[in-house]
């Protein structure tokens, strides 16, 4: 018997469900840290998971567990809850720790050298092969001295 | 940088907390035995430096820098704060390790600490005057800190 074609894709959506489902689980230790609007929580989650656990350095504080992490989740969610934008959490953060808890570094002066680094690599590159192969490969040789001539043509007449 | 990660003088996990040349952030903490709790309006009356140091009972390296600043109190008054700590637990360890503390005050939260951009403990600040954020360290206190940075810093803040 032929499978209905909805079955199947009913079959490879729950699979994918099933692949991303870790993506979306977050470390919120106890739900009882979420806040109860869900909209506000999501917003919380997105900003939170722009925002570098300073203890674990590598994670973000939705995803790390660690005191200062959970702390700084509590911190985010009083802002959401007060009715702040992004950029005014972000910002407060910022203005605490500075740019090292951002996860995404803004456009500064250190960050564009880094971004523009291949690309200068790459000039260098161009430029000292450019240079090399600029000059001729074999130099013209300095012409014989007579005495140098005449030994010559001794040496292939003996021969 | 890379010179910088050999000699020691550069650390890319180090957090730039941008707390310099800044007042001290809002707060107002309770007393922790022995000593009398302060808020940022006591730091902001003070004409003669202070340093403000973050500890707690659970932290090895807030062990590590007690007769540091046992060493120090007689120089430079230091104004303790108790970091997520039990306040049982805090009182002990100051009895044990010798308090050099002028006045404790207990985040219990940890929040406060959290809007001095504090990321862990030991954490200290040199409070010019006015309550003015004038040095800060994440890292336990030494001798050579206090006879190469603090001393000579704060002696310049007294005139």
């Amino acid at each position: 018997m032929k499978t209905h074609p909805l079955r199947r894709y009913g079959v490879i959506a729950l699979l994918a469900c099933l692949l991303f489902a870790p993506f979306v689980a977050m470390a919120v230790d106890d739900p009882s840290e979420m806040l109860p609007d869900p909209a506000q929580e999501q917003r919380a989650e997105a900003i939170g998971s722009q925002l570098r656990c300073l203890v674990c350095q590598n994670e973000s504080i939705e995803d790390s567990s660690a005191d200062l992490a959970r702390d700084l989740r509590h911190v985010v969610r009083e802002h959401v809850a007060k009715g702040e934008s992004n950029q005014q959490i972000m910002d407060w953060m910022v203005n605490r720790y500075g740019n090292f808890i951002r996860l995404r570094p803004p456009l500064t002066i250190g960050t564009l050298l880094l971004w523009v680094m291949p690309l200068l690599a790459l000039c260098i590159g161009v430029g000292v092969a450019w240079w090399t192969f600029r000059r001729p490969r074999t130099a013209t040789p300095t012409p014989l001295t007579d005495a140098e001539r005449r030994r010559l043509s001794d040496l292939t007449e003996t021969r | 940088m890379l010179s910088g990660m050999t000699r020691g003088s550069f650390d890319p996990h180090d957090i730039h907390a941008p707390a310099l040349n800044r007042p001290v952030p809002d707060f107002a903490l309770p007393d922790q035995a022995p000593g009398q709790g302060f808020s940022a309006r006591d730091l902001r009356s003070l004409k003669s430096p202070v340093l403000v140091n973050y500890f707690a009972s659970w932290c090895i390296p807030c062990v590590a820098e007690m007769p540091v600043l046992n060493a120090l109190k007689e120089r430079l008054p230091i104004w303790g704060i108790a970091y997520k700590d039990k306040p049982e637990h805090a009182l002990g360890f100051v009895q044990r390790a010798g308090n050099p503390y002028a006045r404790i005050a207990a985040d219990r939260d940890g929040l406060a600490a959290i809007d001095w951009g504090v990321s862990g403990v030991p954490e200290t600040f040199l409070i010019g005057p006015g309550g003015v954020i004038r040095w800060h360290t994440a890292s336990p206190i030494t001798e050579t800190m206090i006879t190469n940075t603090i001393m000579p810093l704060a002696d310049s803040l007294k005139s």
